[in-house]
């Protein structure tokens, strides 16, 4: 069974049904949407039952002709790293429906987007055929755009237009990249061709792979995002509707760093480690920068998303250090981001539609007046800090532990950022939790049921990886071993040549 | 978790296998509790109180294996590997472990007893109760684990449970704040540790720690890197132990409820860096010799502050809390005198925990009855407190060396060894200590329980859930430094807490007699000033030396106006506004150019559009698409032109290339 193309495709069903009925019925279009989320899930659980963790490669290879003249095809496929992006899409996206159930305004067109969005979103994860992925990559702009350009807050059509052009900047570079190898496969190969894996054959010239290095990885930075292209980030997040955040954060993030550990490092092994230390270095400064404009925030939303840059920057940071537990711990931390700072996005949302404002300063002791709201956000809090238990830790340790192997001074100042995580995560928890509760603030509801079934399902797989990590880290691992051993071949060749120009 | 693939390292496990179910009862009884705690009668309460029962027979049957010279044995599983690292988790088990394991678990029992009566009627009872099973179950593992991951996870666990609990009545925003001082302060100290296990991990390839230690016997790691594992290991230990110039946070964990106190300060948190530095010590004692001479700096001068601090607190607690800052820099020191200060060290940390543990949860009890932890609100609680009072007296004894009290044992055999290891300084600054210690200890129980009694209400004793602990726990601090009660040669645990050979001072009636000495005068001048109560305290002619001490020798002032406020404001102002200003200024320049430029672009556009001269390419495609919709938003038109002016572009690049 073509379990990959289904569980791309199946949300697009959910769409067609959203667009058939005519005057589809508000709450029948959210079951719809969740029905068909969820169904994605269990079609994802498909995926995750039929993977063979002791391979590295891509496997459940799904191939078909699309255009022959061209050579254009349809090629999917999975391996340890997409896995786990693929089920961490499927299942916040149910979540994500559940937890917009309160959108009163266009339901309709609303959950076709969520829908749309997530068919986009996975097929970036699957494609192996880099024009099929460029296809993908950028159809998830546009429901992007629509959700919070629609359904956000004050300033959204600003926050969505800097989204828009910032991504589509990226992608243009990219998209030459793409072309570029596409027509060199045609002289080197004998047939232009978009697949990955021929393409990663190529015998590019240093110079030239550099450039396309930069094509590529400017598109991905933007997404990721790498300081300094981050800026587009807080206010896509401030403006977006809820569900909006969770899935930006969530799962779009991971994209940008999905792409450099997918493409950059696969076709461009030399360049990748010619470019290591600045990049490393850009991501040390995003670790160190979001955490110190994270803790001046007073819109709590904010604050979440410059941590964002922090933690993101934890990955790019690994996955530029080659080492097995640098980068299997940064696609941990992929993982882990998404579920944490989509559950913070989610109880962000939660504490909003309570108390009308994100400002802490306006905000205080509401662990008295909602109990369970304040536990729970404690809970995710602390895994986003690196608590033993909870998911990040692992993560983390490994990140820094592979970053410090390669580079001492590196993995030194990534460990500012954990002692800035703290800080503004006990900080912000304590305005908005701890302390007196103001007049304004007595008499909320704690987290109704639907709310309570958002958050468990996060918070079981939070405690699932904290406690046993290795079910994930041993898909991981493998091919992490697979796509980093090129990059270390390369960067020994390297140094072997310039060793050998000056001996 | 553990019970499969055993691999007893040593020797047969024996009863050791039971070590890691007394560390996985209170993790399971923190579920428990979380869970079902508020659906149960008295609040699930008794889970934790049965877990903790249980883990201190199981300990005792443990440490049996050791009476008459068991081995050390080692059980583990593989927790998650990556590339060729395994971690695992495990249990390393030898004499110290298990001395270890009976001293938390006891101390935790007692606590949780006490808690019964303290904490009755609190809001967050039952959540007190999950959380103090975690604390306990945290520090088990520190102690039980065999590698230094797993000991990372207890020892970050730790932290996260005292920022919990020292903020328990966090409606007061004050509490909150130490509950996040103490979290900050022992995380930046985490910092360094962290790294410590990195150099070790990248030196041998392994954090297995009999593995570490093996190699380090074996000459595989150079001495430049255990230099550097020891000073970032110290570094992690300085942040829990509350050393010398991290120490400011303990005294601020007062905030939390009484009972916690004595947790922290007796049983887990704080002794976990002593512990740390016991576990690892032959990455210490291999390193240049400067280390330990860092380490006995710290030590020394921690000692003495600490102490100092001690004498002018009103606050019950905090004295006791500069108490224990204290005496951990005395077990510091004690290890920093190298093997021959090892047994001394660990065995202070052993009965300190017992006496400590009593004086806080003592000052619990008064405090309880009057309302208040002033000392100058207390006086005369003899009498309504006898069971207080004479337990809490017991306590001070042994926290002041008094023979044959626990303290006595322990705190001697640091000084003899410091004197007979020639490091006079350390000897002179301990004594003085000693003094000292023994001063403030009289001062503290003069003003609490002599005198007339000078604040509100009627004080009465309290009620046996309280008592008894006290009972138990004053018990021990009479019998427990009988274990190594050299005088009589008896050395029970220098057999189970030796490194290496383990050689033995015998008992030096001289040294013993300057220490009694020493403390017997310092509770003398105790006497002295505070037999009559005086409004103002008679420290205050000490003058500007009182008021060094009144502000804590101004390092707080030095880290709020030096660290905090500087990075609260000024740096994250800076970054804010490059952030805003710069990064965003760039963006939003260009776009205002661009829309400018449109103006321009679009005349021309016009123009060429209008007359059919369709010769404006790529380029011009994709500047006057991006400019357009910045000006009209229309994402569509973009794109098509964006999409065209790439792939002509491309098709231009591919072409030549």
């Amino acid at each position: 069974m073509p379990w990959l193309t289904l569980t791309t495709f199946l949300p697009l069903a959910g769409v067609v049904v959203l667009l058939a009925v005519p005057r589809i019925a508000d709450r029948s279009a959210r079951l719809v949407a969740l029905g068909t989320a969820v169904a994605t899930f269990a079609l994802s659980v498909g995926i995750l039952v039929g993977f063979d963790a002791s391979e590295g490669g891509f496997q459940m290879v799904e191939e078909a002709a699309w255009v022959d003249s061209l050579n254009f095809r349809y090629v999917m496929g999975v391996d340890g790293i997409s896995l786990f992006m693929v089920l961490l899409t499927t299942f916040l996206m149910p979540l994500a429906v559940l937890a917009s159930w309160k959108v009163e305004h266009r339901v309709r067109a609303f959950m076709a987007a969520m829908l749309v969005l997530e068919t986009a979103i996975l097929g970036t994860f699957l494609a192996l055929d880099l024009l099929l992925f460029f296809l993908f990559f950028e159809a998830i702009l546009f429901p992007m755009y629509l959700i919070i350009g629609g359904w956000g807050y004050e300033r959204r059509v600003y926050a969505a237009v800097k989204f828009f052009l910032y991504t589509m900047l990226g992608s243009a570079f990219l998209f030459v990249g793409i072309l570029f190898l596409y027509f060199r496969a045609g002289t080197e190969l004998g047939q232009a061709t978009f697949d990955l894996r021929e393409l990663v054959g190529l015998s590019l010239p240093a110079v030239t792979a550099r450039w396309l290095f930069l094509a590529f990885f400017v598109a991905f930075a933007v997404k990721v995002p790498l300081f300094p292209l981050h800026t587009w980030l807080p206010d896509a997040h401030v403006e977006a509707p809820t569900a909006g955040s969770v899935i930006l954060a969530g799962v779009l993030l991971k994209v940008g760093a999905y792409g450099l550990i997918r493409f950059n490092l696969s076709l461009f092994p030399e360049a990748s480690t010619y470019f290591a230390d600045a990049i490393s270095i850009l991501a040390l400064i995003g670790i160190v920068y979001g955490g110190i404009v994270a803790l001046i925030q007073t819109d709590v939303k904010r604050l979440v998303a410059y941590s964002s840059v922090s933690h993101l920057g934890f990955v790019v940071l690994g996955t530029f250090a080659f080492n097995q537990q640098a980068v299997s711990g940064g696609v941990l931390q992929m993982l882990n981001h998404g579920l944490s700072t989509g559950a913070l996005f989610l109880l962000v949302g939660m504490v909003y539609e309570r108390t009308h404002t994100r400002d802490l300063g306006k905000l205080g002791g509401l662990g008295r007046v909602t109990p369970v709201l304040a536990g729970t956000f404690l809970v995710v809090a602390l895994s986003s800090l690196g608590l033993p238990g909870l998911n990040n830790f692992v993560g983390e340790f490994l990140v820094i532990l592979g970053a410090f192997t390669a580079n001492r001074l590196f993995g030194a100042i990534a460990a500012v950022g954990i002692v800035l995580a703290a800080i503004y995560l006990l900080w912000s928890y304590q305005r908005m939790m701890h302390g007196a509760t103001p007049p304004e603030h007595e008499g909320h509801r704690d987290l109704s049921a639907r709310e309570r079934l958002v958050l468990a399902p996060i918070i079981a797989v939070i405690v699932l990886i904290g406690v046993f990590p290795r079910p994930f880290l041993d898909r991981i691992d493998p091919t992490v071993e697979r796509s980093t051993r090129v990059v270390r071949d390369a960067g020994a060749a390297t140094a072997a040549v310039s060793h050998g120009a000056s001996p | 978790m553990v019970a499969a693939a055993e691999t007893a390292v040593n020797g047969e496990a024996g009863t050791t296998a039971l070590a890691w179910i007394v560390t996985v009862l209170p993790l399971v009884s923190f579920f428990l509790i979380v869970l079902f705690g508020k659906r149960l009668p008295g609040g699930g309460a008794w889970i934790g109180i049965v877990a903790v029962g249980a883990g201190l027979v199981m300990s005792l049957v443990v440490l049996s294996h050791f009476i008459g010279g068991g081995e050390a044995t080692e059980l583990s599983e593989d927790w998650f590997r990556v590339g060729d690292l395994r971690f695992e988790l495990g249990q390393y088990v030898d004499g110290l472990t298990a001395v270890m394991l009976v001293v938390v678990t006891t101390v935790s029992l007692c606590v949780q007893v006490y808690s019964l009566g303290y904490m009755r009627g609190d809001a967050r009872f039952t959540w007190f109760y999950a959380v103090i099973s975690l604390f306990t179950g945290s520090m088990l593992n520190v102690v039980i684990a065999n590698n230094l991951l797993q000991l990372l996870v207890g020892w970050e666990l730790m932290g996260v449970c005292s920022y919990l609990l020292i903020g328990h009545w966090w409606e007061e925003k004050e509490n909150s704040d130490s509950a996040i001082k103490a979290f900050i302060t022992t995380r930046i100290g985490d910092v360094p540790f962290l790294f410590g296990i990195f150099v070790l991990i990248v030196a041998t390839g392994t954090a297995n720690i009999p593995e570490i230690t093996g190699a380090i016997g074996g000459g595989a790691i150079s001495r430049g890197l255990l230099t550097a594992g020891a000073l970032l290991l110290f570094g992690g230990a300085i942040g829990k132990s509350a050393q010398f110039p991290l120490h400011v946070w303990l005294p601020d964990a007062m905030a939390g409820p009484t009972p916690v106190s004595a947790l922290i300060h007796a049983a887990t948190m704080v002794a976990a860096g002593v512990y740390l530095v016991g576990r690892m010590f032959s990455v210490f004692v291999n390193a240049d010799p400067w280390v330990l001479t860092f380490v006995a700096a710290i030590g020394a001068t921690t000692m003495l502050i600490a102490a100092l601090l001690a004498m002018i607190q009103d606050d019950i607690k905090r004295v006791l809390a500069y108490s224990t800052v204290s005496q951990l820099a005395y077990m510091v020191a004690g290890l920093s005198l190298g093997p021959a200060g090892y047994t001394a060290g660990l065995f202070h940390l052993f009965t300190h925990a017992f006496f400590k543990a009593l004086l806080f949860l003592g000052s619990g009890s008064v405090i309880h009855a009057v309302h208040s932890n002033n000392m100058s609100e207390m006086g005369g609680l003899r009498r309504p407190m006898p069971v207080t009072f004479w337990t809490f007296l017991i306590g001070s004894a042994a926290l002041s060396g008094i023979p044959p009290l626990a303290g006595f044992w322990s705190k001697d055999e640091i000084i003899s060894t410091a004197f007979h290891e020639q490091h006079y300084i350390v000897w002179g600054i301990a004594l003085v200590t000693a003094v000292i210690t023994a001063f403030y200890m009289a001062r503290a129980v003069l003003l609490t329980f002599f005198g007339e009694y000078r604040g509100h209400g009627h004080p009465h004793e309290s009620p046996a859930t309280i008592t008894g602990p006290l009972v138990v726990l004053a018990g021990l601090s009479v019998v427990v430094g009988f274990l190594n009660a050299t005088a009589f040669d008896v050395t029970l645990f220098s057999e189970w807490v030796h490194f290496g050979e383990g050689e033995h001072l015998p008992f030096n009636y001289g040294f013993a007699a300057i220490s009694v000495v020493g403390a017997l005068a310092g509770i003398a001048v105790g006497y002295r000033l505070y037999a009559r109560w005086r409004e103002r305290d008679p420290l205050r002619r000490l003058g500007p030396a009182y008021t060094l001490l009144e502000r804590k020798y101004f390092l707080d002032d030095v880290y709020l106006r030096g660290v905090v406020r500087p990075i609260q404001y000024r740096a994250s102002a800076a970054v804010n506004w490059s952030n805003r200003f710069i990064l965003d200024g760039i963006v939003h320049t260009f776009a205002w150019t661009a829309r400018q430029f449109s103006r321009l672009v679009e005349v021309v556009d016009r123009r060429v559009v209008d007359r059919g001269v369709n010769t404006a390419a790529g380029l011009t495609g994709f500047t006057g698409g991006i400019l357009r919709y910045i000006q009209s938003g229309n994402v569509q038109r973009y794109a098509v032109f964006l999409f065209v002016g790439v792939i002509l572009l491309a098709i231009g690049i591919s072409i030549r290339a």
